[in-house]
C-alpha cells in the first residue's frame, strides 16, 4: 500500500464520506488513490471554498469536515478557511501535499511551509515524514480536530510520502473520550447563586450546541431568560416566550438590556467575544458571573468569572437542570416584556423586510447560512431559530465568502436543500462555487440581498465618518446575478419589489437544484438596534436616529 | 509580579515555535526561558519567567497548555521552589587589578575557566540575587561581554512536578505520545 492509499483507507476506518479539494502537483499522487476511493471527492473550484465547504459539512454534521489541496498556492488558499474554522470551532481536516522531503526548505517550486504558516489558525498541525506514519498521524490528527474543543488540524504530507510503500496497519478511531461532568461543589454552588437571584440570564453560545435539550430543561425548570449568540442561535427556540433574542453590536433591546441588569449572568458554551461584550467594563456590571466551558483558558479571558466551571455544557447543565426550582421573578419579567416589545422599525421594502419575506417562506428545519455584513446580522435578528446547527456564518473571523460554499459543504452532509443568504459584495469573493452546485447538481438556494453597497462598510462610514463613502460602492459594477447565475447554467431570478419577491420566491424555491435569487433593495439602509463600537450594551441605540430618538438604559435603572 | 514557570514539552518538531509564537502572538512577555531534557526521553522541561499580572500568570499557563504538545504547565508562584542560573562573565583585567577580581570572585564562588592576559572568563552559578551582585561587582573593572543561561526551577521538597506515578512509572501509558515512534523532524 502506498502512504496515499493508507491515508484514504484511514479516512475510510474512520466513516469519512465525503471531502472538498483541488488537486496540483504535490498531491497528484493522492488524488491518482482517490479515484479507486469510496469516498466522494467533491472538485471545488478554489481551494477556500473548499475549506470553508468542510466548515458547512462539520457544523451541520458535529462531524469532521474534509479539505484537500496542494501545495504553496494551494495551500495558501486554505488559510481563510483554517482562521474561520479555528475562531468558530469546528473539527477541519486539511490535508496537503507538499514538495518532497529532499526538496523541503530549499524554495522548490510551489513550496510553502504551511504548516508553519498555519500554526496559529490551527488547533495542531502535522508535517508527515514517512509513509510508515501516515494512518497513525492521520488517525490522531482526527482525534485532536473532534475531542474537547473542535477545531481545525492540517497534515501535511510531503510527494514521496504520497508514493512510498508501507505495511503499516490502518489505525482505527480511538473510542471518543468520555464527556467533561462537573464538579459536584460546582453546581451545588451555582445553584445557590441562582436561588438567591432576582434577575437572573442564561446565555448559550456555539459551545451549547450540543446542549439544546439540557438547556430547554434547565430554562423550563426555572423559568429563566434564555439569550443565544449569533453563533448559538437555534440552541433554545426563538418561538418561545423566555427566548430574548441575540446579545451583543446587533442584538435585541431585550438581551442587551437584561444582560446590563442581571444579577446573576450564566455563560455557557460562549467565550464573551468582543461583538458580544461590547465595552468590557460595562458589561452585566451588576452581575456574578458563571461561566461554564470545557476549554478553562476561556475561563476569566475577557471578563472575570466569579464561578468558572469546567465541564462539558450539556453535562453541566444536566446537572443544573436536575437540581433547580422554579425562580420567582415576576417583576424581573416584567420588565423584559417591556424590552422585547421594543423593536427596531423595519422600511416597508428593504434589506429587513426582503430577508424576512424569504423567511417566511422556509420551514424550521431549513439550513440556512449567511455571508458577513449587515445582511448577515439582519438573517440573524429576523430568522426564527428554532433548531440547533441548522445555522450557519462566520461568527468569529467574519469571513466575507463564506455562504455559498459553507452552504454547498451542509447540503452535500445532508442532501438537503440549504438556504444561503448573501451580499452583493461578499457573494461575489466566492462566487466561482456556482460551478460545483452545477457539477453536482447541489441544492443551494443563494439569495442576494443586492444593495450596491459594502453595506456594512456604508454604514459605518455614514454613521462613524460622516457619510464619506470610500471605496464602497459596487452597483456600477456589480454583474445581473441572475445573468451570472445562468452563465452557471443554474436558474436566476431577479426580485426588486415586495410583489415581485413573493412570486420570486416560489420559483427560486421550486426549482430543481441549486438557484440564485437577486433582491435588489434600496442601497442606504442600515441595521439596528447597534451597539457603536467601544460603546457598553446599556449605550446601545435601539433604532435609527433618524426614526427614534435613542434613549439610554439607564433610564429603567 | 514575576512569575517562573515550568512547563513540561513534548519533543515534536517545532513544539518551540508553538511556545514562542504563542506568547508572541497574545503579548506575553517573557523574561527568560531556558529549555533541556528530562530524565524521561521524549520529554523536555522548560523554565520561563513573565512579568505578568496574576489574570494574565493564569492565561499564560492555560494557553500554553492547550498547545498538543504541552503536557502540563506550572506556575511556581504558588510553591516554593528553588532556581538556579550560569552565567559566564569575560571581564578585562589589567596588571593591577587582577588580584582584586581574583578576591571577589573567590567570594561569590565564580570559578575562573578562562585566564587570558587582559580578561578573565567567570562562570558564576546561583539565583538571581547572586548573579546581579556579581555582575555589579565586576561592572566597575569593564565587562566585555557576558551570557545567561536563564534561570532554571524545580519545586522544593520530595514532590515532583510532574506526579510521579505518571513521570516515572514504565508501564504507565499516561505520557505516552500517541505517536510514539513516529519520525521527527
Ligand atoms: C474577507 C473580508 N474582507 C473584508 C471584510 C470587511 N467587511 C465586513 S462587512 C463588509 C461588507 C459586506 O458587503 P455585502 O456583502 O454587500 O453585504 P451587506 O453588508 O451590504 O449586506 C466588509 C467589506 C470582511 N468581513 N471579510
Amino acid at each position: 500500500m502506498t502512504g496515499s492509499q493508507a491515508l484514504l483507507k484511514t479516512l475510510e476506518a474512520h466513516g469519512v464520506r465525503h471531502m472538498f479539494g483541488h488537486p496540483g502537483g504535490a498531491i497528484m499522487p493522492i488524488y491518482d488513490a482517490i479515484y479507486d476511493s469510496p469516498i466522494q471527492h467533491i472538485l471545488v473550484r478554489h481551494e477556500q471554498g473548499g475549506g470553508h465547504a468542510a466548515e458547512g459539512y462539520a457544523r451541520v454534521t458535529g462531524g469532521l469536515g474534509v479539505c484537500l489541496a496542494t501545495s504553496g498556492p494551494g495551500a495558501t488558499n486554505l488559510v481563510t478557511a483554517l482562521a474561520d474554522a479555528m475562531l468558530d470551532s469546528l473539527p477541519i481536516l486539511a490535508i496537503t501535499g507538499n514538495v518532497a522531503t529532499t526538496l523541503l526548505g530549499t524554495d522548490a517550486f510551489q513550496e510553502a511551509d504551511i504548516t508553519g504558516i498555519t500554526m496559529p489558525i490551527t488547533k495542531h498541525n502535522f508535517l508527515i515524514r514517512s509513509a510508515d506514519d501516515v494512518s497513525k498521524v492521520v488517525a490522531e490528527a482526527i482525534r485532536i480536530a473532534l475531542s474537547g474543543r473542535p477545531g481545525p488540524v492540517l497534515v501535511d504530507i510531503p510527494k514521496d510520502v504520497q508514493q512510498a510503500q508501507t505495511d503499516a496497519p490502518i489505525v482505527q478511531p480511538k473510542p471518543k473520550a468520555a464527556r467533561l461532568e462537573p464538579k459536584e461543589k460546582d453546581i451545588l454552588e451555582a445553584l445557590e447563586l441562582m436561588k438567591n437571584a432576582k434577575k437572573p440570564v442564561l446565555i448559550l453560545g456555539g459551545g451549547a450546541c450540543d446542549a439544546s435539550e439540557a438547556a430547554y430543561q434547565f430554562a423550563k425548570t426555572s423559568g429563566m431568560p434564555v439569550i443565544t449568540t449569533l453563533m448559538g442561535l437555534g440552541n433554545f427556540p426563538a418561538s418561545d416566550k423566555q427566548w430574548l433574542g441575540m446579545p451583543g453590536m446587533h442584538g435585541s433591546v431585550a438581551a442587551n438590556r437584561a444582560i446590563s441588569q442581571c444579577d446573576v449572568l450564566i455563560g455557557v458554551g460562549m467565550r464573551f467575544d468582543d461583538r458580544v461584550t461590547g465595552k468590557t467594563s460595562r458589561f452585566a456590571k451588576n452581575a456574578k458571573i458563571i461561566h461554564i466551558d470545557l476549554d478553562s483558558a476561556e475561563h476569566s479571558k475577557l471578563i472575570p468569572a466569579y464561578l468558572p466551571i469546567l465541564a462539558d455544557s450539556a453535562a453541566a447543565l444536566e446537572a443544573l437542570a436536575a437540581k433547580i426550582s422554579k425562580l420567582e421573578t415576576p417583576e424581573w419579567w416584567a420588565n423584559l416584556e417591556d424590552w422585547k416589545a421594543r423593536k427596531p422599525k423595519r422600511d416597508e421594502w428593504g434589506a429587513a423586510s426582503a430577508i424576512k419575506t424569504i423567511s417566511n417562506a422556509l420551514t424550521s428545519d431549513d439550513i440556512v447560512v449567511s455571508d458577513v455584513g449587515q445582511h448577515q446580522m439582519l438573517t440573524a435578528q429576523e430568522h426564527p431559530f428554532e433548531h440547533p446547527r441548522l445555522w450557519l456564518n462566520s461568527g468569529g473571523a467574519g469571513t466575507m465568502g463564506f455562504c455559498l460554499p459553507a452552504a454547498m459543504g451542509a447540503s452535500i452532509a445532508t442532501g438537503k436543500r440549504v438556504i444561503g443568504i448573501a451580499g452583493d459584495g461578499s457573494s461575489q469573493m466566492t462566487i466561482q462555487e456556482l460551478a460545483t452546485l452545477r457539477k453536482y447538481d447541489i441544492p443551494v438556494k443563494f439569495a442576494i440581498i443586492n444593495n450596491g453597497y459594502l453595506g456594512m462598510v456604508r454604514q459605518w462610514q455614514e454613521m462613524f465618518h460622516d457619510k464619506r463613502y470610500s471605496e464602497v460602492y459596487l452597483e456600477d459594477s456589480n454583474p445581473d446575478f441572475a445573468i451570472l447565475a445562468s452563465a452557471y447554467r443554474i436558474p436566476g431570478f431577479t426580485a426588486s419589489t415586495a410583489a415581485e419577491l413573493e412570486v420570486a420566491i416560489k420559483a427560486w424555491l421550486s426549482a430543481d437544484g441549486p438557484a440564485v435569487l437577486e433582491v435588489r433593495v434600496p442601497n442606504e439602509h442600515s441595521v439596528f438596534p447597534m451597539v457603536p463600537a467601544g460603546k457598553g450594551l446599556d449605550e446601545m441605540l435601539d433604532d435609527d436616529p433618524k426614526n427614534a430618538q435613542p434613549e439610554k438604559i439607564a433610564v429603567s435603572r | 509580579m514575576k512569575h517562573i514557570f515550568s512547563a513540561f514539552l513534548r519533543d515534536e518538531p517545532r513544539v518551540l515555535t508553538r511556545v514562542t509564537s504563542l506568547f508572541a502572538r497574545r503579548g506575553y512577555n517573557i523574561d527568560s526561558l531556558s529549555v533541556g531534557a528530562t530524565e524521561t526521553k521524549g520529554i523536555s522541561r522548560m523554565t520561563f519567567i513573565s512579568e505578568a499580572p496574576e489574570g494574565m500568570a493564569d492565561q499564560i499557563q492555560r494557553q500554553l497548555e492547550k498547545l498538543e504538545d504541552v503536557l502540563k504547565v506550572i506556575n511556581h508562584a504558588h510553591e516554593k521552589f528553588v532556581d538556579r542560573e550560569l552565567v559566564l562573565v569575560k571581564v578585562r583585567v589589567t596588571p593591577e587589578n587582577r588580584l582584586e577580581i581574583r578576591q571577589i570572585a573567590e567570594d561569590f564562588r565564580a570559578r575562573n575557566v578562562d585566564v587570558g592576559r587582559q580578561s578573565y572568563v567567570f562562570e558564576v552559578t546561583g539565583d538571581e540575587g547572586k548573579i546581579s551582585a556579581f555582575i555589579e561587582q565586576m561592572r566597575p573593572f569593564g565587562i566585555v561581554e557576558t551570557m545567561r543561561t536563564g534561570r532554571v526551577a524545580l519545586t522544593r521538597g520530595s514532590n515532583a512536578d510532574m506526579p510521579s506515578q505518571v513521570y516515572f512509572d514504565g508501564e504507565s501509558q499516561a505520557l505516552e505520545h500517541p505517536l510514539t515512534g513516529v519520525a521527527n523532524d
